[in-house]
C-alpha cells in the first residue's frame, strides 16, 4: 500500500474545510493508513500546527516562493519533497484543477478527477465514483495506485473529521523544495465588482438559469421576485451571456448565499451553484428535465417550463 | 502567434436527457443531439479574437470519428483558418492521458506558440490541458478568463477562482491554456457559413502519422478505467408536485407562506 498524503488548503492562515474532509477520503481508500498532511506557503507554522491536531504527520514545506499557492511551483515542491509513489488527495477546487493533471503526469501515476465518493480497493485497484454529464450520470472509475495515484476530491462530499485527536507532528522539509523557477508567475487577485443588491443578504430568491432562454425573459422572474418580495439571483450561463452582473452568480465562482427560501428556476444544479448555496434553505426547484440534478437537493420539486410557470405564480400571488 | 485549439464533440447537455443504456456500459446514445463542447467555443473565439489583433493562425483539432468532422468545420465557420482531425481505433477508450498523448503528438508536428482547450467537457473532468502542458514541459493555466498579449515570449492571463475573484499570472509562451465560459461572447455561426467550409479539406492523422505508440492510449493505455455507467440511488430528493397546475401554484404559495417566502 502506497503512503497516503492530504494537500491542505489555506487562506489567511486558516485551513479550508476540505482538510478535514480528505481525511475521510483517505480513511476510505486505507482504513487502518496513516495519512501525512502536507502544508505549503509562506510563514505556516500555525496553520501546520492546527492541522497536527488531525494529522499524525505534517509535512511542511515553507518557502517565500510559495506565499502564493501557484499551482506551477506547489507541483514542483511536491515532486522534490514527496515520493512519487504515493496517493495524493487534493481538493477539486480551483487550485486543485490546476495542479492534479499535470503532477500526475510529471509522478507518472494515474489521475481521477473529482471523486465524489470511494468504494475501496481491490488488490491493488482503488474504485472511486465521479460524476458526468453535470451529474446526471455517474461512473465507477478505477485504477491500479500501487506504484501512486493523484486524485482530486470534491468539496462537501465527505464528511469532514472533527475529532482533532491526532496529536500529530510536523516535520519540516522545506530544504527539501529545491528550484522552484516556474514559467507562470502570479500578479495579483483581482477583487469581485460589488453589485447593485447583495444576494448574500437576501432571505428570499428567485434564481434564474438557462431554462430562461432569453435575455427578454428576465422581466418575467424580475415580476415574480418584486411579488414575492425577493431579490433575483442566477446560474452561470445567465453571467456568461452577460444577461446578469456577475455579483448576482450563486456558486462557488460566485456568490455564496444563505436565504431562507431559495427558488431554483430552470437551473440544473450543478454541484458548483450547489456549492454557493448554504445554511439549507427551503428549496423549490422548477425545471423541464425531470433529470435534473437540482431534484436531488431540493425540498420541492415542479417539472414545469418557467416561462410559464412564473408568469401564472406571479398572477396567483397578485390575487391573493 | 500560431494557436492550436483542442476542441471535442459531445452530447449537448441542455439538449439531451441523459440516461444510462440497459447495460450500464454507456449512456444511452440512441437519440442524442451532439455540438462543440461548449467551452471549446470560448476557446475557438478567443483564439480567432487574438490572431485578428496579433496576426497568425488558428488550427482547430479533435481526436474522433469521422463524425467529429463537423464539429471541426463548425469552429473553422466561426473563423479556425485550419482543422486537423486525428482518427484510430487504437485511440478508442482513452482516459485523459491518452488524450492528451495522442495531442501532444500533433502538437510536435506542428509549430504553435499558445494552446488552448476548455476547461472541461462532458466527463467533467478539465484535465487533459493540465497532462498535455506536463508533457510538453510548459507552463499552464486553467480556467482562464482573460488573456492579453504582453509580448511574443508572455501573456497576462487571469484565472476564475472562488467567490468571482480573479487570480492574474504572467505566463511564458509556448503555454497551455484551459478556457474558461463567460471569457468573450463566441460569434453565431449560420448555415451560410457552414456551407463555405463545407467542401474545405481537413486532413486526418492516424496513430502511425503522428508516431504514437498504440499500446500506450486506448483503452489498453488507459490508467483510470471507467467501469460502467450507472444512477445512484440518493435519499428521496424533492417531493415532486404533480398533477393540476393550477393546484400546483396554490401548493406552492402556501409553501411559500409558510417558509417566510412571500412578504
Amino acid at each position: 500500500m502506497a503512503q497516503l498524503f492530504a494537500y491542505i488548503a489555506h487562506k489567511d492562515g486558516v485551513a479550508d474545510d476540505s482538510a478535514l474532509e480528505l481525511i475521510e477520503a483517505a480513511k476510505k481508500i486505507d482504513g487502518g493508513a496513516d495519512v501525512t498532511a502536507v502544508v505549503i506557503g509562506s510563514g505556516i507554522d500555525g496553520i501546520c500546527n492546527e492541522i497536527a491536531a488531525s494529522y499524525k504527520e505534517v509535512v511542511k514545506i515553507d518557502n517565500d516562493a510559495l506565499a502564493y499557492p501557484n499551482a506551477e511551483v506547489v507541483r514542483k515542491a511536491l515532486l522534490n519533497v514527496l515520493p512519487n509513489d504515493g496517493i495524493i488527495l487534493i481538493p477539486h477546487d480551483t487550485f486543485g484543477m490546476d495542479l492534479g493533471p499535470g503532477l500526475s503526469i510529471k509522478s507518472d501515476s494515474p489521475f481521477v478527477a473529482d471523486v465524489v465518493d470511494i468504494e475501496g480497493i481491490d488488490g491493488s485497484e482503488l474504485k472511486t465514483i465521479r460524476q458526468e454529464y453535470g451529474g446526471q450520470v455517474s461512473t465507477h472509475v478505477s485504477c491500479d495506485i500501487s506504484a501512486g495515484a493523484v486524485l482530486t476530491i470534491r468539496p462537501g462530499s465527505f464528511q469532514p473529521d472533527e475529532s482533532k485527536s491526532a496529536g500529530g507532528g510536523v516535520t519540516d522539509k522545506s530544504g527539501d523544495a529545491g528550484d522552484l523557477t516556474v514559467g507562470r508567475r502570479f500578479l495579483e487577485i483581482v477583487e469581485a465588482e460589488v453589485g447593485d443588491v447583495d444576494i448574500t443578504k437576501s432571505e428570499v430568491l428567485v434564481s434564474i438559469g438557462r431554462g430562461i432562454e432569453d435575455e427578454d425573459n428576465l422581466e418575467v422572474a424580475e415580476e415574480l421576485a418584486e411579488a414575492m418580495g425577493a431579490d433575483v439571483s442566477c446560474s452561470r450561463p445567465i453571467v456568461d451571456q452577460k444577461w446578469l452582473e456577475k455579483s448576482r452568480q450563486v456558486g462557488t465562482s460566485g456568490q455564496t448565499v444563505k436565504p431562507k427560501v431559495y427558488m431554483a428556476l430552470g437551473i440544473s444544479g450543478s454541484f458548483q451553484h450547489v456549492g454557493g448555496i448554504k445554511g439549507s434553505p427551503f428549496m423549490i426547484a422548477v425545471n423541464k428535465n425531470p433529470k435534473a440534478p437540482i431534484f436531488q437537493v431540493a425540498d420541492v420539486g415542479v417539472v414545469a417550463d418557467i416561462l410559464d410557470f412564473m408568469p401564472d405564480l406571479t398572477e396567483k400571488i397578485k390575487e391573493g | 502567434m500560431e494557436i492550436l485549439v483542442c476542441v471535442k464533440r459531445v452530447p449537448d447537455n441542455e439538449e439531451n436527457e441523459i440516461e444510462v443504456n440497459g447495460s450500464g456500459s454507456d449512456i444511452d446514445r440512441g437519440d442524442l443531439v451532439y455540438s462543440v463542447n461548449e467551452w471549446d467555443n470560448y476557446a475557438v473565439e478567443e483564439a480567432i479574437e487574438m490572431v485578428d489583433e496579433h496576426g497568425g493562425s488558428v488550427t482547430v483539432v479533435t481526436v474522433g470519428d469521422d463524425e467529429a468532422d463537423e464539429v471541426l468545420r463548425r469552429e473553422m465557420a466561426m473563423g479556425a483558418n485550419n482543422g486537423l482531425l486525428l482518427k484510430d481505433d487504437a485511440f478508442n477508450g482513452s482516459d485523459g492521458k491518452g488524450i492528451a498523448t495522442v495531442l501532444k503528438a500533433a502538437v510536435d508536428k506542428g509549430n504553435y506558440d499558445l494552446i488552448m482547450t476548455g476547461a472541461q467537457a462532458d466527463d467533467g473532468a478539465g484535465q487533459v490541458g493540465g497532462m498535455l502542458a506536463a508533457m510538453m514541459d510548459v507552463p499552464y493555466a486553467s480556467l482562464v478568463n482573460k488573456i492579453e498579449v504582453i509580448d511574443d515570449k508572455k501573456l497576462k492571463v487571469g484565472r476564475e477562482i472562488e467567490g468571482g475573484n480573479q487570480e492574474m499570472n504572467e505566463i511564458d509562451l509556448p503555454c497551455v491554456l484551459s478556457i474558461q465560459t463567460g471569457i468573450n461572447e463566441p460569434r453565431y455561426v449560420g448555415i451560410r457559413g457552414i456551407r463555405k467550409v463545407a467542401s474545405v479539406e481537413i486532413p486526418t492523422m492516424n496513430a502511425g502519422d503522428l508516431g504514437v505508440d498504440a499500446g500506450a492510449v486506448g483503452a489498453g493505455g488507459a490508467k483510470a478505467k471507467r467501469l460502467d455507467y450507472f444512477v445512484p440511488e440518493l435519499g428521496e430528493g424533492a417531493e415532486m408536485l404533480e398533477g393540476d397546475m393550477d393546484e400546483i401554484l396554490d401548493k406552492v404559495i402556501e409553501l411559500l407562506k409558510a417558509k417566510g417566502g412571500l412578504k
